[in-house]
């Protein structure tokens, strides 16, 4: 009987796999996503050149031999400088997307484990959190803290974590009345422990391939920060950076505002691949949300 | 319906108000003192003196908040620092270039993304489809001020078909539209995506129900089925999508104005940033985030309004 469904189980993995190696979008979205976190790690044995170094003659310079993708108005590397900057998104995406997770998880299955007033005090928090473009939140903050690294990961974090809680929740709350659960409760089982061994392991699937999707976003909202001066700051490479430095000399040098976009759109693309390839296969009834 | 309405109207309402609670902590969460804090490092004593007599700084922080909370029901929001006046004024002259911006993006992004979705849908896996797909997924992955700032390197700066910054003469209509186009197409571009793949997948479910079965079979033409009957139960949860997406696309009216140096209220709360001027930007987010809560509230009635299930759900 074990052995059987322990086949089964294996069969089943296997045809997983299988319908994932035949999808392209999913094994396309699995190359870029290895191809940033390769980058990311491997950027100081890859990058040309130190990304701060300064070569003034060449400054400004389009794609040569020397610089493949070019120089800023200092004479940096561009490319050195996606390399490391590639560092800081993943960086940001690393910590920022598992805290957040982490944390919504446990919201949620709170809500939709404990009494009736938590869950609606908790969905009204989500509710509040959530009505704040991200942006404009990230704004107001910044406005009054100034622009850190530690800053853009505080915003990431608050403003994910009502998604995964969200998620966390409902899951919760259809699994709350089942009949193991019921089973464990009566047998005297702790919440915590409920939690912690039946409830998780039930949630977690959903709401890994949500992280998978909520990268691009992260990613993006560090760029977007960073590129408005508000996020990383200079003379440290992030995609952001290069971009407002591009912006700044975009009359002159097209080539950086094209250079640094370039990895931000193929690392969003490739989460974003990855993400959706993952939720057709492994819970095709999510996929309809969208 | 009523009861839904109330229940809701209660909801978004003190949503608004934790929202306000918010922007009003944020000043008192930094230690420090308040009154410097908001007006940055350069601001003169007087200034100083002036904005903490104006928040009632003296008073219980609890107190500060009711005051707070009454101007702003009022349309106070306080005084700017630097002019000296009213950040409501202000932020009127400002957000109707937003309003313009935002409509026009949502707008083209409908008249495209829709019919495509439809189109996809009445034909799944045929080569258009196929296309859509592969253009939504595309289109959606691409950060939206990316895609400001290569749509301003293309057009502007290299083709030179359009203009690059500002919004144009006053009064001159021609001039404001051509400097719309840019910043509209965008901030719509992803949402041709977003609404191509709702509309496809929601429409996919209704073509296959019984009414639209009968409705073939009495004959009617295949553009009256997909468009006058299977469209509009279909479009529910794309009105959904609309409505809860407004904050994004708030979020990228701020890019673009800020790129395309576009005087609405997005470019008003970075300058007011910039400056450390921190009652604009307390008034102007409180004012984008009350348009957003106002969107998502009016989706959700108008869902309500189409479906009756809705109702009982809240």
């Amino acid at each position: 009987m074990d052995a059987d469904i322990r086949e089964s189980a294996a069969r089943e993995r296997r045809e997983k796999l299988r319908l994932f190696l035949t999808n392209w979008q999913g094994l396309t979205g699995l190359i870029l996503v290895t191809l940033f976190f390769a980058s990311a790690i491997f950027a100081p044995w890859i990058a040309p050149y130190d990304p701060n170094a300064l070569d003034v003659p060449s400054r400004l310079s389009g794609p040569t031999w020397e610089h493949l993708a070019g120089t800023d108005q200092l004479g940096r590397d561009t490319l050195s400088r996606i390399l490391y900057g590639g560092r800081v998104a993943l960086k940001i995406a690393a910590i920022g997307v598992s805290v957040a997770l982490v944390v919504g998880l446990i919201l949620g299955m709170i809500a939709g484990f404990g009494p009736r007033w938590l869950d609606s005090l908790l969905l009204l928090l989500f509710d509040t959190v959530r009505s704040f473009p991200t942006i404009v939140l990230a704004l107001a903050t910044v406005a009054l803290t100034g622009p850190s690294l530690g800053m853009v990961l505080a915003i990431v974090i608050v403003t994910s974590i009502p998604q995964y809680a969200r998620v966390a929740r409902t899951a919760t709350l259809t699994l709350r009345n089942t009949d193991f659960i019921l089973a464990e409760r009566s047998l005297g089982a702790s919440m915590t422990r409920t939690l912690l061994h039946h409830v998780m392991p039930n949630v977690i699937g959903p709401l890994l391939i949500l992280a998978a999707m909520d990268v691009p976003v992260v990613v993006t909202i560090e760029a977007g920060l960073s590129f408005l001066g508000l996020g990383v700051l200079p003379p440290t490479a992030s995609w952001g950076t290069i971009l407002n430095e591009g912006y700044l000399v975009i009359r002159d040098a097209p080539w950086m505002v094209i250079a640094g976009g370039i990895p931000l759109i193929l690392t969003t693309l490739g989460f974003t691949f990855l993400g959706e390839a993952l939720r057709d296969i492994f819970d095709p009834r999510m996929g309809k949300g969208r | 319906m009523l009861y839904y309405l109330i229940k809701r109207l209660g909801l978004s309402a003190v949503v608004i108000g934790l929202v306000v609670l918010v922007l009003f902590s944020l000043l008192h969460l930094i230690p420090g003192d308040p009154a410097t804090i908001a007006l940055g490092p350069r601001a003169t004593p007087e200034a100083i003196a002036r904005y903490a007599a104006k928040m009632h700084l003296d008073e219980p922080v609890w107190r500060q908040f009711a005051i707070y909370i009454g101007n702003a029901l009022t349309g106070d929001l306080g005084l700017d620092v630097f002019s000296n006046r009213p950040v409501t004024a202000i932020i009127m002259e400002r957000i109707g270039f937003t309003l313009a911006l935002v409509g026009a993006g949502m707008s083209w992004a409908m008249l495209l993304g829709i019919p495509l979705g439809c189109l996809a849908a009445v034909r799944p896996n045929s080569w258009l489809d196929r296309v859509t797909g592969v253009l939504s997924v595309g289109t959606i992955a691409v950060p939206s001020f990316l895609v400001s700032i290569w749509a301003l390197l293309i057009f502007a700066v290299h083709l030179r078909w359009l203009p690059a910054i500002g919004a144009g003469e006053p009064g001159d209509t021609a001039d404001q539209l051509t400097h719309l186009i840019l910043p509209a197409f965008a901030i719509g571009l992803s949402w041709v995506g977003y609404l191509a793949r709702m509309v496809r997948a929601s429409m996919l479910e209704v073509m296959g129900e019984t009414y639209i079965r009968s409705a073939r079979a009495f004959g009617l033409h295949p553009r009256q089925v997909v468009f006058g009957y299977a469209l509009r139960v279909a479009i529910l949860p794309t009105i959904t999508l609309i409505g809860m997406g407004f904050g994004g696309m708030i979020s990228s009216a701020v890019f673009a104005e800020i790129i395309f140096a576009r005087p609405g209220i997005g470019k008003l709360i970075f300058d007011a940033v910039m400056a450390r001027n921190f009652p604009i930007v307390q008034g102007a987010v409180l004012v984008a985030t009350g348009l957003y809560i106002l969107v998502v509230l009016f989706s959700d009635i108008l869902i309500a309004w189409f479906d009756p299930r809705v109702r009982e759900s809240l």
